[in-house]
């Protein structure tokens, strides 16, 4: 079965290599990952939505968006995020309906801080049709 | 390590190790490595060297492309990066060549307490600490601003702490540009840097960020230690940390707007993270105005910080901080890009100089460093890991001549996150350093088997080189006793 991704090796900081069946799948399990990285997500129940909108020049800029949108919403409205709804996909788009829990009582689920999701050596993939994509955060 | 490096490092000496020009095309400069033949065998393991040569493509380069010996795998410029760009030949600025943590720094504040003083106390200290000092995953102030207030902290930087009594005038003697780099304008920074930065002054964060009680245990340079207030025995404070969510906005807004320029200017980077624009650009200024904020809400952050750990140190040992000698040796800033004056073959230039992970250095008479300590040169903290050493060096005439003015800025990590906890179980490692006499406390579930001791290279180790190369000289070494881990 495929992973929906993997914490790797990096000296510094913290990389993932995030898989998906399609474009969509990978950008959620990216997502996914980070918020492993940020919290505890084991058996936590979604209690708000948010809909986010992002746009970029390409597909790799696409997915630093997205993932630097939902860390500017964890930051600034304090949910933790766990499911990640991507309705519409393009190269150049992505609208997505995410859903989350309130830090509040949460607290005890944070793990570390994430500054943001970097572009370097950032290269979307497709091996044996599953698309891969290493990315480093800064923490 | 997954990947190491392949290519070819040349000797030039017992510490520097030069990548030639000839080891990618598009290099401008060779890659300047310090180090020493141990340092170099984990340096060669990750891709800390490539991360060299892809900075010496970035245009108005000058003369190399440097790595401090405790040099990592980082994003963009490899932690330990420095690099020089001639802002008048078309050199760049780029957001990945100081980093998301803008300003992130150290500053190191002196006591007149004695080790044997502090230590029947060190359970009570620093369980104030940690409960007065908030830390942690998106760690959030009592000291909350609004928008007008916090373009007040962009434009003033720790004096805007200093106003409101949260400190004296003598701190901002004690911290690099008086923690104010001029030049900041609020006008650069969005809405969205404003929001993050409402509520984080006096915030310690997560990660590799630490507040420590320290005891100093060797003095290598007698006079510029009773300069810098520091003795054998005595306790000292380092507070590590730096622009917080309001620096991380910035950084990442920025690098976005680069990555979509970098047509417009003709330049192509080997890494995204490298996307820049020149410093005279509209781009370049916009960047630096708004870095600058940054800069200054972090030398902020930081005199807010001390403020409270002066506050519960007044508690715990019922004296005021003047009266236990509380004030501040230095503040450094170690991820920052700078316009300084060198000379470059016997012309006086000016150029961008981008520090990650590597700290100001100058030597002495150098008009940058305050009178206080103009005589000695500029104090350089360096920070170690949790379990071994810290130091204070000074900077040097060398440094100025041979490294734009720069040193080595920590120990550097040398195992990756993921290793270090696998290595070890946080019920070990606080074993461990409970047996050394060091009392831990840590927000963060994962952060203090992420923090072990041996996941960071030895920090004497990478003094040893700095001090060696002549680029800054040891002042003193202190370990500590009590740690606070975000």
């Amino acid at each position: 079965m495929m992973k929906p991704f993997e914490i790797v090796d990096h000296t510094a900081d913290i990389s993932i290599i995030a898989y998906g069946k399609s474009p969509k799948e990978l950008f959620q399990n990216a997502a996914f990952g980070m918020f492993s990285i940020l919290a505890d997500l084991e058996g936590i129940k979604t209690s708000t939505e948010l809909e986010i909108s992002v746009e970029a020049p390409d597909r790799e800029e696409l997915l630093i968006e997205w993932l630097d949108e939902l860390l500017y919403n964890f930051y600034t409205k304090n949910i933790i995020f766990c499911e990640f709804g991507i309705r519409e996909l393009t190269e150049t788009n992505l609208t997505a309906r995410v859903k989350g829990r309130f830090i509040g009582e949460n607290k005890n689920r944070l793990k570390t801080e994430i500054k943001a999701a970097t572009r370097h050596d950032l290269h979307i993939t497709k091996n044996d049709d599953i698309y891969e994509v290493r990315i480093v955060f800064d923490v | 390590m997954s990947e190491g490096w392949q290519g070819q490092l040349q000797k030039i000496d017992d510490y520097r190790w030069m990548i030639p020009k000839s080891y990618a095309s598009g290099m401008r400069v060779p890659g300047v490595i310090y180090a020493d033949e141990n340092l170099l065998a984990s340096i060669n393991r990750d891709k800390a060297p490539q991360q060299v040569a892809n900075a010496a493509h970035l245009p108005g380069i000058v003369k190399y492309s440097l790595a401090m010996p405790d040099i990592h795998w980082g994003y963009g410029l490899p932690i330990g990066g420095v690099v020089a760009t001639d802002v008048e030949e078309g050199g760049v600025i780029t957001p990945g060549g100081v980093g998301y943590d803008i300003n992130c720094g150290v500053r190191m504040i002196r006591t007149d307490l004695t080790e044997k003083e502090v230590i029947p106390k060190i359970d009570n200290l620093i369980h104030a600490l940690f409960s007065n000092v908030p830390s942690g995953v998106g760690s959030k102030s009592d000291i909350k601003v609004s928008d007008a207030e916090e373009a007040k902290i962009m434009l003033k930087g720790a004096r805007w702490a200093i106003d409101r009594g949260f400190g004296v005038k003598e701190d901002l003697d004690r911290t690099e540009e008086s923690g104010c780099m001029e030049g900041a304008d609020p006008s650069k920074v969005s809405d969205r840097a404003f929001e993050r930065g409402s509520n984080q002054s006096g915030t310690l964060g997560s990660g590799n960020h630490f507040l420590e009680v320290q005891a100093v245990d060797e003095i290598f340079d007698d006079e510029a230690a009773s300069v810098f207030g520091v003795n054998k025995g005595s306790i000292t404070v380092m507070i590590h940390c730096g622009s917080r969510g309001f620096g991380h906005q910035i950084c990442d807004e920025y690098s976005k707007g680069m990555v979509r320029t970098l047509a417009k200017y003709g330049i192509s980077v080997p890494d995204r993270q490298l996307a820049c624009a020149p410093v005279k650009s509209p781009e370049g200024q916009a960047y630096i105005a708004a870095m600058k904020c940054a800069a200054n809400y972090a030398w902020n952050n930081r005199q807010c910080l001390m403020h409270k750990v002066r506050g519960v140190f007044e508690k715990v040992f019922g004296v005021g901080w003047k009266d236990l000698g509380m004030s501040l040796v230095w503040d450094v800033a170690h991820n920052i890009a700078k316009i300084e004056k060198y000379d470059i073959d016997g012309k006086v230039k000016q150029l961008c100089i981008h520090r990650k992970g590597a700290t100001r250095a100058f030597g002495p008479d150098n008009p940058a460093v305050p009178q206080i300590y103009r005589r000695i040169g500029q104090p350089v903290i360096i920070p170690g890991d949790m379990g071994r050493n810290s130091y204070v060096l000074v900077g040097t005439k060398k440094a100025e001549e041979e490294t734009f003015g720069s040193t080595c800025h920590g120990a550097g990590r040398l195992m990756s996150r993921k290793a270090a906890i696998n290595a070890q179980g946080r019920y070990t490692l606080l074993r461990d350093l409970a047996a050394k006499g060091i009392k831990v406390m840590a927000a963060g579930k994962g952060t203090l088997a992420e923090e072990a001791p041996y996941a960071y290279k030895n920090v004497n180790e990478v003094v040893d080189v700095v001090h060696n190369a002549g680029i800054s000289k040891r002042v003193c070494r202190m370990r500590p006793i009590g740690v606070i881990k975000g």
